[in-house]
Formats: structure tokens, C-alpha cells, sequence
């Protein structure tokens, strides 16, 4: 049952071929014999799930239940779940156990999807190896030796190893499409505010956007019809009615125009890398699409920008872990600065130090419009680049990350190296686009993630075209030897 | 020498909406710790701010009660620092586009001039909780009550206009006059409605350079303010005359014991890290609202002033007063009309109504004694039922809850005798009565007998039980000595 997609799934449970009780049951005690291998679950929510998946069968025995109804999903730990320790892969939060839900968790318990847990991430969503989480990095499921990528690295790599068919997964710079590609999975950002951010703990709030992490294009469609919604709690949400985003999946590619940017194929990418996602797009190009080079000339800016930006907003966003209302204290606090100190000191893990200095420096008097002002006209050129490639091409396609899955502590003592993994996904968040990965090759026996980039709400063609792609490939039905 | 104080102010005023800037928690004043504060107040994480429209049309009708700009994209910020009362680390306030840009407050001194003192702006921002060193907590511990964090406030700065503590005392009290009556804030200042921070420099008088100023935070009472600035304006001189300079600094005023002190200097200041908050958008209002809510306006402090001048013919003081208190000129119009004798009626509720409810500590609306209860009374004493002196009882009557005026008139016997048949007979028995008082009346000489007379009318007003009209009897009283002499 485990190498069904939640397509699959789906038909199962409405021709009661296995119940959603059996089926949760199935992938509780995977994750139970696998999880040591990868540590990418770090709550599993057994008896829970159980319940959840019973009354879905109920549901699902009264003929009208919802898409998801019965399907069991994972949660990436950052979305507050009522009554379940959210820990955000930080000890700041290793105590908190939220009293609401996310609109994100609500919305997949409104649809009847069964939680089987939440899974591992990078402290805060601060990195892109998984390294930095307070329970220990997350294991990539192709090469245990290597990273899944991050910060949703316990989300793709809980996937690649069937220990859920999809899972929620956020993406701030590229924390959904890196760790997909990095994985061998299919994973979409959503445009900003196409998914609402109540109940997500902020990482930088104007980057941050949720969306689904699954096996096939096809997957993350079902499961973004159910994530995508306006929500009055969130005001960056937008108010646009939701597509179907299944309808258009069998659409055609002929005719559609892929602009091809040159500088996502310069100095750095790996050759393996590039030669995948060639022949990536080469046969998209057999089946009727015209590739297009083009350019995005401010994409050098894109990284320095973006570690402006994002840590600017994360230092305000983090300022209300200080040991006064929840989460971690330090113990005997001399007297209030004592505790604020050590309580983040102590609570917080390297990483997110760094980027709460950082940003802490941006915004300083006298630095702001040198930093913070820079990085926001910087963000304005981004914008502009996309648009212009825009008004001559439907979907811009790349490479998703410079190159496969690395080695643990290979680029630990680097943080710029770290920063550099993210240098073709940063550019849509900072302009708000919908972004997302499919595997499209493998190097050195790990996947390789082709990048598709579309329009502002342009998510069913993106979905549209990667579902087509994985009509004529098969490298998103490869699983890791040991799975 | 001579020096010149200069005075501006930023007024934290607390928008009257039901609930906070950016979560549906009560606003109410005085509920138990942390009972009115919801996730988002409590900076839970992942919550996110959704901004209450009624505060910010209160802040727009503001901003047009004071002729002002109104900005149509105002921006909110996230002002960095950490307190144990700031949940989130930062303030959600404006700064580089707040929502109200330049507008004047005309303000009435005692002298009778008016002076205008312009506004800088006004931005909508949050409220912080309150930490308490004192009460039930275990030593040395303190506590944080988050229900008023979130409240929404406007804070507005003026430019530095004010000369004097008076003139700071009226601007204030003119701006609390504005929000009551546009009735966007409750003016509760023991409440901590209103709430001021005065910026105090002092110059040599004729220098058009300005001082080096502190700011005294947090009055919350006219009277407070007054003695922080007077403190303040001499402190600063002293310090100069003694060859000293005035540090810039952010000081307190401690009400009770009278003592100011400094609370952090410049150096200490804080670095806000002022950026716009990502969690908002823009704050942008149309044309139309902006019309909209200048059409629903209630009707302006100086506006009502005017129109008690020319409507009821009250003195320039007297519909002043009034009209400086919206509820206090609500109750002043009915007792007007209802009586139609607004002369009597502004006196009644300017004298011995508004003296009553003071010591009760009650406002207007909360009055025992109802308008239209007032206006009967008004009425029986301008058609000479009863005198000012029975009046007087009348209303303690009415105070207490013993009915309406006509009942009490009734129920107490206190009707006035102003028949002129029964009076003059009185008068007439009183003197028979007092031949000894008459003949030492008549053997005095013109300039005692004027005292002399008070005698009689006790003896007169004893006899009638209080009831005779006083200025009947005067007159029959005089006629009747005059017919001796």
C-alpha cells in the first residue's frame, strides 16, 4: 500500500479495497520499523491518527465523503496542531503544545486526511541540510550518509521512504523544491498568499508560504485543492477563488512556451545536474513545448537580498521566544535580562543565532537603508525581471538546486556555501511566485530536481505541465534501494 | 533671567472599540489578569494580526475633527524591543506614513485669547500589558497582565507649541474634549484612557533656538501633569543658573509622593529596529470612507460653543464650560428644552448638578438625578413655585431618589406662598409681634436699618415656614416700615 500515490489511495479507500484504519495502520508501523533509519518523524500522533482514520471510514461509508477523506499525511512540525507539541525542530519550543490548529492543519482535517505525526525541519526553518534541528539532522532516504536538504527535509525524506504518501512542507527560500529535488520528489510553493500562514510559526514573513510535498505532480494537486483557501485570520491571504487543480492536468503541452533563464546554467551547477534537467526539458520539447532562452539579470542579487530580508523579519518574528509566556527558560534567571539571555541562548541553536544577529544588524540605526532598504529595492529589480520573462514565456524552468544531495557537515562550516543551495529558489519567493520541483534525473545515484516557475496563481499550469512530464518519465516512481 | 518654557506633547488616547487593534479579545477595563487576551494577544506563535476597521475609522474621524490630512496608505511598523508587557518583542505602530498627518487644536486660555497648536501627527498603534512588582506574588517574583495589550491607541504629537503649564493643561484638556465628543474614546483618565508624555525644554526668552528637553511618560491626570511640568520647567532652570546643562532623558513622575526621576537617558535609548511589519498590508482608505465618516461626524466641541451662544443666548464662559463636555452639554440641551429656560438650566447643571455628581465621583450619563427630573424643577422655579433655597432642597431630594420635582413640592409642603393678601398679613402679624424690634428700627438711623431688615425677614420666612417668596415679602416688608417712619 505504501508505493500507492494518494491518487491511488484514494480509489482504494472509495472501492474498499483497504479502509483508512488498515491503511494508517500500515503506515504507523512503517514509520515505527523505518523512522530510526532517517529520523524524519519526530511526533507520531498513533492513537490519534487511529481515531481520525475510523471516523474517516464512517465518512467514507456514507458515499459523500471529501477528496482526501481517509488519506493519513504528515505534518511538518512547524504547523500548530491542537493538543500536539509543536516544536518547530527548536528546544525553544520542545515544550509547546499549541491550543488551535493551523488553517493549513484544519483544512486537511476538514477534507478527512488522517495525521500520522509531524516531521523533523531545520530549527525555525533556518537551513537547507536539516542539520540545525534540535532532534538531530534528517537522513536521506537515497544515501544515509547525505543530507535530505531542508528546512522540510523530515517531510521529503519521510516521502521518499513511503513512511506517508504527502506532507505539508513551508517554503521561505526554497525549503519545499530543495529538499524535493534533494529527495526524488515532487513538492510546490504555492504563490504568497495562495495558502494561508495562521497557525505557521513565521520564519520570514513575506517569504514564508506553505504547500504539499507527494510523490507525483498529480498528488500535490489533490492535496493543494485542500490547502489553497482565503483566510480572513491571515491578512496577506488572498481573496481569489480556488481552481481545481486536478481539471487541468491532462491538458497538452503543445505550444507552451518554457523560458529557459541562462543565468540558472552558470558557474556552479553541477554538470550531472545540468545534463539532467537538459534532457529534462528536451522532452518536454518532443512533446510540442518551445523552449526560450531568456534572462533574469538580477538574479546574482537574489541571495544577498534574501539574507537581508529574511533575517531582518525572522529577529522581530523570534523576539517573543524570551522565557516569558511559553517555550523554554532558562533555569534560575538571575534577573530579567539574565533570563531573556540565557533563555535564548540557551534555546536556540546556533543557526538561528546567526540569522537573529544578522537581521538584529540590518535593521540597525544607520544600516537600515544600506541593508534593509537595499535589499527591498533589490527585491523590487526581482519582481521586475520576472514579469518582463513573463510577458514572453508561460512557465520558466531550471535546474531546482546547483547539485545532488551532499555529504553531513559538508558545507557545516560554511555558512555562505549553505546560503548558495538556495540560489535558483530564493528569486520566487522574494517576488511572491509559485514555485516547485520534480525529479528529473539522477547523479551519483541521487535524484535531481527539475524547477518550474510559474505565473502569479499560475499553479494548475505548473501542475498541468509536471503532471504531463511524469506521464512520459518514471523518475518520481523510483524509490531508494533500501525502501 | 527670563526664561521661556517649551512644551509639546504625545497623547496616548484608547480608541472606545469593543475589541483590540488586532484580535477579537474584549476590550473591556478591569477584568481579571489575563482573561481578555486571546492567542494573538499572548504572541503565541504562528498567530497573525488581523486590523480591527473601527480603529481606524476612529483614528480618521480624529484626524478630521483637527482639519488634518488623512493619510490614504498608512503603514504599519514593528517597533523592536523587549519587555515582559510586549508579547510579541515588538509594538505594531506606525512611523513613516502614519494614518493622521498635520492638523491644529485651537486652544482657550483664561485670559480669554485663543491659541492654535498644531499637530505633528496621529498614528494607530497597540497598547502594551502591564507588569506588577506588588501584590499576591511571591517575593521577588513579578507579574504580567496581557488583557490591555493590544488595546488600539492613537498617540498624537504635537509640535512644540505650548508656553506654559496652562497651556499644556488646555491643549490636553481640549483633546480629551475632542475624542468624548466624536465619542472615539471614553475619556476615562483614572482608567488610563488618556494618558500623556510632556516634552519640557527651557529656552532665554526672545531665543528662537530650542532647549535641550526631557520627557516626563505616562500622566494620566491634569493635575499630575501640571505639577511634573512646573517641577520640571524649574529643575531645568535651576540646573542652568547653576552652570549646569539639562541631559536629555526620559523621566517619571511619581503622583503620590511628588518626586520625578530618571527613568533612562539617551544613551540608554533604546535602537527600535523600525521596519514595516509583513504581516499587514498597507492601511488604505478611499475617498468615499473618508467622506463618509466626515458626514457622520458628531458635532465638534468649538461648534457647540457657538451654537449654545446663539441658540440658548449663553454667556461665551458659560457654554464654554458646556460645551467642552459632550455628555454635560447633552444633558444641558434636554433640561434646556424641556424647561425652556436655558439660562436656569446651564446654571443648575453648571452649579449644584455637576458639584454633586463630582464629589459622587459620577459622570452625566450616570446621574441620579435625571435631565428631565432637572427641568421640572426648573420650570417650578421659574414660574416662582418655589425659591432657589427651597429649590435646593427639592434637588437633594431628587438626588436621593424621592420622586419628581412636582412630588416632592407636594409631598414636603415646600410650595411658595407668593399670594400677596397672605404675605402682607404675615408681615403685618410679624411686626405686631416684634413692637420692640419696630421702634429700634425706626430709631436707628438709614444707613443700619438695611441690616436690621434681615431680622425681620427671618422672623417673616420663619412664620410663613419657608414658603413665602422671598422678593414679595422684601418689597411688602419695606412698604410696611416706610408707612412707620
Amino acid at each position: 500500500m505504501h508505493n500507492y500515490t494518494i491518487a491511488e489511495l484514494i480509489k482504494g479507500l472509495q472501492n474498499k479495497e483497504f479502509s483508512s484504519v488498515e491503511l494508517t495502520q500500515h503506515f504507523l508501523d512503517r514509520i515505527s520499523q523505518l523512522n530510526d533509519n532517517y529520523n524524519a518523524v519526530i511526533t507520531i500522533t498513533g492513537e490519534q491518527a487511529l481515531t481520525a482514520a475510523a471516523l474517516a471510514d464512517k465518512r467514507l461509508a456514507s458515499g459523500d465523503a471529501p477528496a482526501m477523506c481517509g488519506v493519513p499525511i504528515l505534518h511538518k512540525d512547524i504547523f500548530c496542531t491542537d493538543g500536539v507539541r509543536t516544536s518547530c525542530g527548536s528546544k525553544m519550543l520542545d515544550n509547546f503544545v499549541p491550543p488551535y490548529n493551523a488553517t493549513v492543519v484544519e483544512n486537511f482535517a476538514r477534507d478527512g486526511a488522517v495525521m500520522l505525526g509531524k516531521t523533523n525541519m531545520d530549527e525555525f526553518a533556518m537551513g537547507s541540510s536539516n542539520e540545525t534541528s534540535f532532534y538531530g539532522p534528517v537522513k536521506n532516504p537515497w544515501a544515509t550518509d547525505s543530507v535530505p536538504g531542508g528546512s522540510s527535509g523530515g517531510s521529503a525524506a519521510a516521502i521518499a521512504a513511503r513512511l506517508a504518501p504527502g506532507a505539508t512542507a513551508t517554503d521561505t527560500g526554497g525549503s519545499i523544491r530543495q529538499p524535493a529535488a534533494l529527495c526524488g520528489i515532487s513538492g510546490l510553493k504555492p504563490t504568497y498568499g495562495r495558502v494561508s500562514r495562521w497557525g505557521m510559526i513565521a520564519f520570514a514573513s513575506s517569504l514564508d508560504q506553505a504547500g504539499p510535498m507527494a510523490r507525483t505532480a498529480e498528488d500535490c494537486a489533490i492535496m493543494l485543492n485542500c490547502m489553497a483557501s482565503f483566510d480572513e485570520k491571515d491578512s496577506t491571504s488572498v481573496e481569489q477563488s480556488v481552481p481545481d487543480y486536478t481539471a487541468s492536468l491532462g491538458n497538452s503541452v503543445k505550444g507552451l512556451k518554457i523560458g529557459i533563464p541562462k543565468e540558472y546554467f552558470s558557474e556552479g551547477l553541477h554538470p550531472g545536474t545540468e545534463l539532467a534537467v537538459r534532457e529534462a526539458l528536451a522532452e518536454l520539447e518532443a512533446q510540442g513545448a518551445k523552449l526560450v532562452d531568456i534572462s533574469l539579470p538580477s538574479s546574482d542579487l537574489s541571495v544577498p537580498a534574501y539574507y537581508v530580508i529574511a533575517p531582518a523579519e525572522a529577529s522581530a518574528n523570534l523576539s517573543r521566544f524570551d522565557g516569558v509566556k511559553y517555550g523554554y527558560r532558562c533555569e534560575n534567571p538571575k534577573d530579567l535580562q539574565d533570563m531573556y539571555c540565557r533563555s535564548r541562548s540557551e534555546g536556540f541553536g546556533e543557526e538561528v543565532q546567526r540569522r537573529i544577529l544578522i537581521g538584529t544588524y540590518c535593521l540597525s540605526a544607520g544600516y537600515y537603508d544600506a541593508y534593509y532598504g537595499k535589499a527591498q529595492q533589490v527585491r523590487q529589480l526581482i519582481q521586475q525581471d520576472f514579469s518582463e520573462a513573463f510577458k514572453s514565456v508561460d512557465l520558466i524552468m531550471g535546474p531546482t538546486c546547483p547539485s545532488p544531495a551532499f555529504k553531513f557537515g559538508a558545507k557545516g562550516d560554511d555558512p555562505v556555501a549553505m546560503y548558495l543551495e538556495d540560489i535558483y529558489t530564493i528569486a520566487t519567493n522574494l517576488a511572491g511566485l509559485p514555485g516547485m520541483s520534480v525529479p528529473c534525473g539522477m547523479v551519483e545515484e541521487k535524484p535531481v530536481g527539475l524547477q518550474i516557475i510559474g505565473n502569479y496563481f499560475d499553479e494548475a499550469r505548473m501542475l498541468n505541465v509536471a503532471h504531463q512530464f511524469q506521464q512520459i518519465t518514471d523518475w518520481h516512481h523510483q524509490a531508494p534501494e533500501a525502501v | 533671567m527670563n526664561w521661556e518654557t517649551v512644551i509639546g506633547l504625545e497623547v496616548h488616547v484608547q480608541l472606545a472599540t469593543k475589541t483590540k487593534i488586532f484580535s477579537a479579545a474584549s476590550t473591556t477595563f478591569g477584568a481579571t489578569p489575563n482573561t481578555q487576551a486571546c492567542a494573538i494577544d499572548l504572541a503565541m506563535p504562528g498567530t497573525l494580526p488581523v486590523l480591527n476597521k473601527q480603529a481606524v475609522n476612529y483614528a480618521i474621524m480624529f484626524g478630521l475633527a483637527i482639519d488634518a490630512e488623512i493619510c490614504q496608505e498608512s503603514v504599519f511598523e514593528r517597533k523592536n524591543y523587549f519587555y515582559p508587557d510586549l508579547p510579541k518583542g515588538y509594538q505594531t505602530t506606525q512611523l513613516e506614513k502614519p494614518i493622521v498627518g498635520r492638523g491644529s487644536v485651537t486652544i482657550q486660555l483664561a485670559d480669554g485669547t485663543e491659541k492654535a497648536i498644531r499637530i505633528h501627527h496621529a498614528h494607530l498603534e497597540e497598547d502594551a500589558g502591564k507588569s506588577t512588582h506588588e501584590g499576591d506574588l511571591p517575593y521577588g517574583m513579578s507579574g504580567v497582565d496581557l488583557n490591555r495589550a493590544g488595546t488600539p491607541l492613537i498617540e498624537i504629537v504635537s509640535e512644540p507649541d505650548m508656553r506654559s503649564a496652562e497651556e499644556a493643561i488646555a491643549f490636553a484638556k481640549k483633546l480629551h474634549s475632542i475624542v468624548t465628543s466624536i465619542k472615539i474614546c471614553d475619556g476615562e483618565m483614572s482608567q488610563g484612557s488618556m494618558r500623556f508624555d510632556v516634552n519640557v525644554s527651557v529656552r532665554p526668552a526672545g531665543s528662537s533656538t530650542l532647549g535641550i528637553r526631557t520627557e516626563t511618560k505616562n500622566l494620566n491626570s491634569y493635575k499630575f501633569m501640571e505639577e511634573a511640568i512646573e517641577r520640571e520647567v524649574e529643575r531645568q532652570i535651576d540646573l542652568i543658573e547653576d552652570g549646569g546643562t539639562v541631559a536629555q532623558e526620559t523621566r517619571l513622575y511619581n503622583g503620590d509622593t511628588k518626586v520625578a526621576k530618571s527613568m533612562r537617558s539617551k544613551e540608554e535609548a533604546n535602537d527600535y529596529r523600525y521596519f514595516p511589519c509583513p504581516d499587514l498590508l498597507p492601511v488604505l482608505v478611499s475617498d468615499e470612507t473618508i467622506e463618509e465618516l466626515r458626514q457622520a461626524l458628531p458635532e465638534l466641541p468649538d461648534a457647540r460653543q457657538n451654537r449654545f451662544v446663539s441658540q440658548y443666548a449663553l454667556s461665551d464662559y458659560d457654554s464654554a464650560i458646556i460645551a467642552s463636555d459632550s455628555n454635560m452639554s447633552a444633558f444641558f440641551e434636554t433640561v434646556a428644552k424641556d424647561s425652556n429656560n436655558p439660562k436656569l438650566a446651564a446654571n443648575w447643571v453648571m452649579g449644584e448638578l455637576s458639584g454633586s455628581l463630582n464629589n459622587a465621583g459620577l459622570g452625566f450619563t450616570e446621574s441620579p438625578v435625571s435631565a428631565k427630573q432637572l427641568a421640572g424643577m426648573v420650570v417650578r422655579i421659574a414660574d416662582n413655585s418655589i425659591s432657589g433655597k427651597m429649590a435646593k432642597q427639592v434637588f437633594e431630594a431628587m438626588w436621593q431618589g424621592e420622586g419628581t420635582a412636582d412630588e416632592i413640592i407636594e409631598s414636603k409642603g415646600l410650595k411658595q406662598v407668593s399670594d400677596s393678601g397672605a404675605l402682607e398679613k404675615i408681615v403685618v402679624d410679624v411686626l405686631a409681634a416684634n413692637a420692640v424690634m419696630v421702634e429700634d428700627f425706626i430709631n436707628s438711623d438709614e444707613s443700619k436699618r438695611k441690616k436690621k431688615l434681615g431680622g425681620f425677614m427671618g422672623q417673616i420666612m420663619k412664620a410663613s415656614k419657608g414658603q413665602a417668596n422671598p422678593q414679595q415679602v422684601n418689597q411688602i416688608l419695606l412698604q410696611k416700615l416706610n408707612e412707620l417712619l
